[in-house]
């Protein structure tokens, strides 16, 4: 009987180092690395000699890459988890205001703008969760709602305050340097590719999405509630029987994604120094597409927060590579429409695969 | 684990346990009790009120009337968490698992080993990952790969790594809601195994099954629901293999049915008869 036990644990070991081919296999950005990888070398073959290549090339997709990356990671959380959130773009228009209007219009230093903005996003966030679980409706209805409310808010209240839409002149706000030192600086690097000693600018918005991405990756893969989130978009009813919190993480996911967009709307606005109520139009889906692509299951319970940096990746190469490739970029939602499919179908290909590989 | 196959106090004892819904009175009356390390089978037709029983013992449904008491104190649960910190777990033939998830994660959903402290503090994989496959090796279960996911398990498997789950987190009592009724006779003999495991540990185990099969081999004690009554407990003893297969497939029913048609005289009737007949033989 022991000896039979032994056997068997040496067999398992066996499998084990057998099945880490296989195990890389099942992992859910497995078909977005290829992708990235594949998008990628399209367009050093067919934009190499126009720049995509050199490093401001690569600053220029990166910056694309990371503002949407940064909005992915958390939607990749809430999406694990099974739920949407379509407010996110309307979220950015907003909390850009805040701080906008709070800095400039009413003269506040602009740290206490960007805090009470951060507050904002919380609570509509927590809002927009309480409503789910309430109502129990689904998500997408909720926040589709939440998507009209908060930017048809945002454009009235805008008008009402401002007379405008559009808010300038934020450089000049009390406190501007200091947070634009935390939010949009960057790093210059002498191109060596560029004949005139010109200098790619990689902004800090590269870090915060790979440090998110980070974060997002140990939280789900290990810790508690990464688990939960796991659980909870798997089956709420047998993730909840088991004692899991589910109510509370999804209040908790919804508030991360809110403050996922308001952390783009601040690096937006103190970039460009100033707000606009339309800001982040349809940024939801943007953020979405590069969620699927990155290989997370539309239906939850499945996907990695990797998947979503390199979905990302994919988008702001496509984006800004097809200006490289002087292709009117009006055919960038072309593209961006079939690579979705595209994606999808490979994805669960690959997942078909993976759970048949026994 | 503590072995207290010789207590006298049930593990598990429902008085005069009641439930409704609106107007339908799902179940009336029922009573029962059940030792550590026995075996109690519940048998009924459909609508009889097994899974409504099952239910309100795991935490689902709280009782309208009646007692209900663990390790001879009475309790009253608001959620199924609550039945499982005090040692009822239940497995439902549905959602016992989470396919998409490994194995290793809905083992420890819920309840996941963690090392370091405050926010350091992070889901032990590697710990977790030597447990299951402990546990599950413990219980006689072949695992191939504690990483893989758990609907790539065949149902028997995926059954008793519900069930090996929870007896590692100290179930005194194990709910079974048909776990055998979608198998095939080998997966079947599988559960059946694992469930002979668990009593021999002094978990006490109700078992819910359509099959004869499944539960004259395994259970000590049989109880019989019918429109949500008991007929009563029987032991093994005082209801034979044969006694049991006629309450379980409604037997009276299918004779008044029998003679009725014989009733008819018509020799379509007389051919539904014998297939009556032939599929009672067939248990
Ligand atoms: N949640 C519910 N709401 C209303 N009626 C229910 C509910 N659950 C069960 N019932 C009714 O209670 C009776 C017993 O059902 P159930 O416990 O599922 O029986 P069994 O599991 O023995 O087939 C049935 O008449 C069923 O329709
Ligand atoms: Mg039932």
């Amino acid at each position: 009987m022991s000896g039979q036990a032994i056997d068997k644990g040496k067999g398992d070991e066996r499998l084990l180092r057998e099945s880490f081919l296989k195990r890389w296999l099942r992992r859910p950005e497995l078909g977005a690395v290829g992708g990235a990888v594949l998008v990628w070398f399209f367009f050093a073959v067919v934009a190499g000699n126009r720049g995509f290549l050199s490093l401001r090339g690569a600053a220029n997709y990166l910056e694309v890459a990371s503002e949407l990356g940064i909005l992915a990671v958390a939607v990749a959380l809430l999406m694990i988890g099974g739920e949407f959130d379509l407010s996110v773009g309307s979220m950015i228009g907003a909390t850009g205001m805040i701080i906008a209007i709070l800095s400039v219009h009413f003269g506040w230093n602009i740290w206490a703008a960007i805090v009470v903005s951060l507050f904002f996003a919380l609570i509509v966030g927590a809002i927009n969760g309480i409503l789910v679980i309430r109502t129990k409706l689904p998500s997408f209805i909720i926040t589709l709602g939440s998507l009209f409310v908060i930017r048809g808010a945002t454009i009235g209240l805008t008008r009402l305050i401002t007379g405008r839409t559009q808010v300038g002149g934020i450089k000049g706000a009390v406190g501007y340097d200091s947070a634009s030192a935390l939010f949009t600086s960057g790093i210059q690097i002498v191109d060596p590719a560029s004949p005139r000693g010109l200098s790619a600018d990689f902004p800090i918005s590269i870090f915060w999405w790979l440090l998110i991405a980070a974060v997002a990756t140990y939280v789900l893969l290990r810790t508690r509630p990464g688990n939960w989130i796991f659980g909870i978009g798997g089956d709420e009813d047998a993730a909840r029987n088991v004692g899991v919190p589910v109510d509370r993480m999804k209040v908790i996911l919804f508030m991360l994604t809110a403050a996922a967009a308001w952390l783009v709307a601040t690096t937006q606005v103190l970039a460009t120094g100033g707000a606009d109520t339309l800001r982040g139009e349809q940024r939801e889906f943007y953020a979405i597409i590069a969620v699927v692509i990155g290989g997370t299951l539309l239906t939850g319970g499945y996907g990695s927060a990797i998947g979503a940096v390199f979905g990302a990746l994919i988008v702001g190469m496509v984006q800004q590579g097809i200006v490289f490739t002087g292709i009117d970029s009006d055919w960038f939602m072309v593209f961006l429409g079939a690579m979705l499919i595209v994606a999808v179908l490979v994805n669960n290909y690959i997942r078909k695969h993976a759970a048949e590989a026994k | 684990m503590t072995m207290n196959h010789h207590s006298n106090t049930p593990a598990l004892e429902v008085r005069e346990i009641s439930k409704y819904f609106g107007s339908v009175i799902a179940l009336s009356g029922v009573s029962m009790r059940l030792l550590p390390g026995e075996v109690m089978c519940l048998l009924g037709d459909n609508g009889a009120g097994k899974s409504t029983l099952i239910k309100t013992l795991s935490g689902v449904h709280k009782p309208d009337a009646g007692e209900y008491l663990v390790d001879g104190r009475p309790v009253s649960f608001d959620s199924p968490r609550e039945a499982l910190d005090h040692g009822i777990a239940t497995v439902y033939q549905d959602l016992a698992m989470i396919p998409l998830m490994s194995v290793t994660r809905n083992f420890f959903l819920g309840s996941e080993p963690t090392v370091g402290r405050s926010i350091f503090k992070r889901f032990n994989v590697q710990r977790a990952r030597e447990i299951v496959r402990e546990e599950l090796s413990k219980m006689g279960i072949d695992i191939r790969d504690p990483d893989q996911p758990v609907g790539t398990l065949s149902g028997g498997e995926r059954q008793s790594v519900a069930i090996a789950r929870a007896v590692y987190f100290g179930a005194k009592v194990l709910i079974l809601d048909e776990p055998t009724s979608a198998l095939g006779v080998k997966q079947a003999g599988v559960v059946l195994r694992y469930i002979a495991q668990a009593r021999a540990r002094g978990i006490a185990v109700i078992f819910i099954t359509h099959n004869p099969h499944h539960a004259y081999p395994i259970g000590d004690k049989f109880t019989i629901l019918k429109r949500g009554r008991t007929l009563g407990t029987f032991t093994k003893r005082e209801l034979p293999r044969e006694k049991m297969i006629h309450l379980m497939s409604g037997g009276d029913e299918l004779e008044r049915l029998e003679h009725e048609l014989r009733g008819f005289h018509d020799q379509q009737a007389d051919i539904l008869a014998d297939a009556i007949h032939e599929e009672e033989e067939l248990y």
